[in-house]
């Protein structure tokens, strides 16, 4: 292997991380209030909810999929948690995962059964989520509140100063890497996404392995809906729109081939900070709007794809 | 022996391949024929100048769409171009409504360039690099103009809100580009050169297809027909709305192509069916409002549609 | 004792498949036996894939009894087949490019360490002593893809071997192999036996068949034309058993279809004048050049840059050096449009990926590159389009139902025959053919070799590349050899043989 291209291959893998730690030290040089606890702690805490959403969509876009119902899936789990909480911490907690399940199923058996393109049914999936979520909260008109201290506390709670979510985002990630790595469905994902004519010659489980993937997204942001619900004392309607846009940059910008087959958690989880931190960078510039993030964040993702692009033709040309 | 199919090459039924081709023109030929049965002043002149009016901006968006997914991309910027020329067409507003429309619609053209060059010439995926496009112009719009802003140009509005023969103006621009959208690709050297790189990028490539310049066109006129859409709302509106403008509207033109029986293969472009698809869905919430249905149901339908329109319509392995 | 003595490992037992339109297999009943290398063959569409695909639980067959260890079988998908220990290697290396080396050697089936968890040492480890064994050194943490083909191939059939098979199905698996990897393959089918593994070998390749085949079936229409022992079937018999043919015409007819009568004119100026072409670890410094009405042949062993020395003409392969020139003036460099206009047209040789346009019928595919020519403005003209999709579809005899029947829905030489077509329509002065009989049948195969000739005679100049040795000599009237992106040897007049393009390739291959 040439160095050039090992130079390439790290800075495909590993290039969100180097970009967060180097964006970190500017802003700690560039502004006093940004290396603060109270920063770390709120880009940390605000970004948890993404990166629980971001794990799944990792999953997803590895197998060579990708799931645009997430951010309606996320209001939903949000708005079923406060409604369940009526009757206590645990009908709080398994009822939007039940119903986020059941619809990642529904979506996980249509793509796996009748081949048709995951971007359209998980679209599907986006407008029928929402309907749902109107049909459940009186077309919007009523926001349910979390009436289960034991419930709230899961999202409000502290623990080093850094909230529940934070430690709950952490584990996922952590179970998520050794599941993407060391498992047999670990490697599944990555064979479907790599080359699935290949993986189901190769004995590969391909429609279980996708079922399980859709659930597994759905799952988390069906979860990430409830902290988010728990942390809010309420499932506010209007929230997670656009959400899954979001969780498809940051998993992008981490890494992951949005072609499938390679990627992984540590970048997802770099690609979400890296979000986070650059909404704070622009919120320590006092003078700019939160229009600017979104010029940023755009104009990054587009840097992002392009290096990646041109990295991966250098690899092959060497 | 040199392919190696998995699932069984069975062909498409033909009751498939019928609902491709004419299942569209069916489902609006029945809906419209319900709510003349069933619904009190569904055939007012005033109802169906409102539904097709609020249809326009939809319809103009997905011809480009259309195109765009005939060559196995897809636009996700659509909505955040429309809320830029939106903004753009009030700054420039001063110096005349026409000037401004220019201005506009060259932004437009602009995003689409940047959107076209990422996919055609650095060999962006189109999703992420018009997802990158999505956010970053919606946020340039909000710079420009960050909150609503009413206007009073006579011309702009004039355009918006004026009929000819009692039909809108905006009506009839949306129904010239229609025309225009299907001579291009049915009969002009760059139509079917678009079909045949969406239909197979490599063969087009050594077949001597200017393929990276036709990519680049295409997302430029797509550009371009968002930028009016967004003018023409904005003429409607008589106010400019970046912050919310044009929202997920690439989601309806999506739609509006696949119901239109485009597979999102590409290599196939259907220009009145994709104009027909977006009737249906309009229709459809229509239909279900002025029956007192709530909200949440036409969601719920749009989504069984969508997913009935492309079982219908995926290609046959 | 006989190896067909023994019971049969896996039997079809009178096994049809009907798809709509076609009846794939009828009634075809065949024997594997362990210990036996069988051959399996028969022209495109005779039945050999989809009876492949039965055997490997792909298709279920609607008629007849598959029995797998002499016990009725029904296989629901690949997964279970090779479950029961089936093992199938495509001809297309069916892996996982972007996946390491080991972990595709060992997915399914990767050595487990605590609470069950993937040990990645100790797959490494494995992997890594499993292909020392195929004579694969490398470091198997790597990503697939920085293999060579014939690297992979030999990982595919490591891991299809080392899964306990009791039956190994190899489809056309030397095509993308080198002749050392294809020693090496036949040393492990020898092993195989020696194991009493049964071994079911496709292959249009004779040679192969007869080194390392004791049994051959061969299938014609879906029907089982033939089985026996292959030393007591002589070459010719089993050409003409694929064929349906008499032996006397085959053996009268030659097998294939030129007839190399072309006067040689040495003395026309160069249509197509390339030279020094190089590109880093692809090409290093050919020249070539090609007569009008003359056939000019490539040889050279896969990865030889055969192929890529035609893209880099056509302008499809980007050059580190050199130039092309047609009909003397030179060509603007990777602009395949601009070869295109200057005259220069490249058939590729996967007609699937880099040819026809599925989505498109069989006109507009003809009609795809002359379209600047029969549009004015911008518009293009119906009637020119049919005017010219008529003349060509009846000069080649393209069989299509209509003009306007997809081009997916031909044959794969009727896609062939559109694609000349699509070239002829823009009345190109040189045609640069890869491989252009590969994968169509025989009397498809014969109709372009005809066409082939015809075209030189009129004075079109032709690049001809084929692996097929005999289709080279009989086309071509001069031959480049090609080894390892260099020419080694230019063959001319009688020095036109096998052997002496086998001879070519080999003194150099020493060096």
């Amino acid at each position: 292997m040439t160095s050039r291209e090992q130079v390439s291959r790290v800075l495909q893998q590993h290039g969100a991380v180097m970009v967060l730690g180097v964006l970190v030290v500017f802003g700690s040089l560039a502004f006093d209030s940004f290396a603060t606890p109270g920063n770390a702690a709120s880009v940390v805490v605000s970004s948890s909810f993404l990166a629980i959403i971001a794990i799944g969509m990792t999953f997803v876009i590895i197998s060579g999929g990708i799931d645009l119902s997430v951010g309606s899936l996320f209001v939903l789990g949000g708005v079923l948690a406060a409604y369940g909480s009526r009757y206590g911490t645990l009908a709080a907690l398994l009822l939007p995962l039940a119903v986020c399940a059941a619809v990642g199923l529904a979506q996980g058996l249509i793509i796996a059964r009748t081949g048709m393109a995951p971007f359209i049914v998980t679209l599907a999936g986006l407008l029928g989520v929402r309907g749902l979520m109107l049909a459940v909260s009186d077309e919007g008109a009523t926001t349910y509140l979390v009436e289960d201290r034991a419930f709230a506390a899961l999202g409000q709670g502290e623990l080093f100063g850094l909230s529940h979510p934070v430690y709950v985002t952490a584990a996922l990630a952590l179970a998520a890497m050794v599941l993407l790595q060391r498992t047999g469905f670990g490697q599944n994902v990555y064979a479907i996404g790599g080359n699935e004519q290949a993986a189901a010659l190769m004995g590969v489980p391909v429609a279980r392995t996708k079922v399980y993937v859709y659930v597994m997204s759905a799952l988390l942001a069906g979860l990430a809906g409830a902290l988010n619900a728990a942390r809010l004392s309420s499932g506010v309607t209007i929230l997670g729109i656009g959400l899954e846009l979001d969780a498809i940059a940051a998993v992008v910008i981490g890494g992951t081939l949005l072609t499938g087959g390679a990627g992984g958690i540590t970048g997802t989880i770099a690609g979400v900070l890296l979000l986070g931190v650059i909404q704070s960078l622009i919120n320590q510039v006092g003078t700019l709007t939160s229009a600017f993030q979104q010029v940023v964040s755009g104009a990054f993702l587009a840097l992002v794809v392009v290096a990646q692009r041109l990295l991966s033709k250098a690899q092959r040309l060497s | 022996m040199a392919e190696l199919t998995v699932r069984a090459a069975a062909p498409k039924p033909r009751v498939y391949a019928w609902v491709q081709d004419y299942g569209v023109y069916a489902a609006v030929l029945a809906l419209l024929l319900f709510n003349v049965l069933f619904t009190p002043h569904f055939l007012d002149v005033a109802n169906f100048r409102t539904q097709l009016v609020q249809v326009t901006p939809i319809v103009i968006v997905s011809l480009g769409m259309a195109l765009v997914i005939g060559t196995q991309g897809i636009d996700l910027s659509v909505g955040s171009v429309m809320a830029l020329s939106a903004a753009l067409v009030v700054l420039y507003l001063g110096y005349g409504w026409v000037p401004a429309l220019a201005v506009a619609l060259a932004g437009g053209a602009l995003a689409g360039l940047a959107g076209g060059a990422l996919v055609a010439y650095i060999g962006v995926q189109p999703i992420v690099a018009t997802l990158a496009l999505l956010v970053g112009v919606r946020g340039l719009a909000n710079v420009l103009v960050p909150q609503l802003v009413e206007f009073r140009s006579p011309g702009l509005i004039a355009l918006g809100s004026s009929s000819v023969a009692g039909i809108p103006v905006i009506v009839l621009v949306a129904a010239a580009l229609t025309v225009v959208m299907v001579f291009l690709v049915r009969r002009t050297t760059f139509g079917r050169q678009v079909v045949a790189i969406g239909g197979n990028r490599p063969a087009s490539e050594l077949s001597g297809l200017p393929v990276k310049r036709v990519l680049l066109i295409v997302y430029v006129i797509s550009g371009l027909l968002a930028a009016l859409a967004g003018v023409l709302a904005t003429a409607r509106l008589q106010a400019s709305d970046p912050t919310s403008l044009g929202q997920f509207i690439e989601l309806s033109a999506i739609t509006a192509v696949v119901v239109g029986g485009t597979p999102l293969t590409g290599g196939r472009i259907r220009v009145v069916s994709t104009v027909m698809g977006a009737l249906l869905m309009q229709l459809l919430a229509a239909t279900l409002i002025k029956h007192n249905l709530p909200q949440s149901w036409t969601q719920m339908v749009q989504a069984v549609i969508i997913l009935a329109a492309v079982y219908a319509t995926r290609e046959r392995r | 004792m006989r190896r067909t003595d023994l019971e049969a490992v896996l039997e079809a037992k009178g096994i049809s498949k009907r798809f709509p339109g076609v009846l794939a297999l009828d009634g075809v009943s065949l024997a594997l036996h362990p210990g036996e290398v069988h051959a399996l063959v028969g022209e495109n569409g005779a039945g050999k894939s989809t009876l492949i695909k039965v055997f490997t639980g792909v298709y279920r067959p609607d008629g007849g009894e598959l029995r797998y260890q002499g016990r009725p079988a029904a296989f629901g998908t690949p997964m279970e087949a090779q479950h029961a220990g089936i093992s199938t290697i495509y001809q297309e290396v069916n892996l996982v490019p972007m996946m390491s080396v080991a972990r595709n050697l060992l997915l399914g089936r990767e050595p487990r360490g605590r609470f069950g968890v993937i040990d990645a040492a100790a797959m490494y480890a494995q992997a890594e002593r499993v292909l020392s064994g195929y004579g694969i050194d490398t470091d198997v943490r790597r990503p697939l893809r920085d293999l060579g083909v014939g690297a992979q191939q030999m990982v595919a059939l490591a891991r299809a071997v080392s899964v306990d098979a009791r039956v190994v199905i190899m489809d056309e698996p030397t095509s993308s192999l080198e002749p050392r990897e294809v020693e090496t393959l036949f040393g492990v089918i020898r092993k195989l036996r020696e194991d009493g593994i049964a071994v079911m070998y496709v292959s249009h390749r004779l040679d192969e068949l007869y080194q390392v085949c004791e049994r051959v079936t061969v299938l014609r229409d879906g029907r089982v034309a033939h089985t026996g022992d292959l030393a007591d079937l002589e070459r010719i018999e089993l050409i003409s058993l694929m064929l349906g043919r008499e032996l006397g015409q085959v053996r009268s007819r030659g097998l294939t279809e030129f007839s190399r009568d072309r006067p040689g004119d040495g003395e026309r100026a160069p249509v197509v004048e390339a030279r020094g072409l190089t590109r880093k670890h692809v090409l290093d410094g050919v020249d070539v050049t090609v007569r009008p009405g003359e056939v000019v042949g490539l040889g050279g062993l896969l990865g030889a840059g055969r192929t890529e020395t035609a893209k880099a003409i056509v302008g499809a392969l980007p050059l580190d050096g050199g130039q092309v020139l047609v009909t003397g003036l030179p060509l603007r460099a990777g602009s395949t449009s601009a070869a295109i206009r200057a005259g220069v047209s490249m058939l590729p040789e996967d007609r699937k990926a880099e040819g026809i346009i599925p989505t498109l019928s069989v006109r507009e595919n003809i009609a795809l590159a002359a379209l600047p020519t029969l549009a004015r403005a911008g518009v293009v003209s119906e009637a020119k389009i049919d005017r010219v999709v008529e003349i060509f579809m009846r000069r080649l005899r393209i069989k299509a139902a209509s003009p306007d029947q997809l081009v997916s829905e031909l044959s794969g030489g009727n896609q062939q025959k559109v694609l000349l077509a699509r070239w002829l329509a823009i009345r190109p002065k040189a045609l640069l053919l890869d491989e252009p009989t590969r994968g169509i049948d025989v009397g498809a195969k014969a109709e372009v070799q005809a066409l082939i000739d015809e075209l030189a005679g009129e004075g079109l100049g032709v690049l001809l590349i084929s692996s097929d040795l005999e289709e080279l000599v009989e086309g071509a009237d001069r031959i480049l050899v090609l080894r390892e992106g260099a020419v080694v040897g230019e063959l001319s007049g009688d020095e036109v043989t096998e052997e002496r393009i086998m001879a070519t390739i080999a003194e150099q291959g020493d060096g």
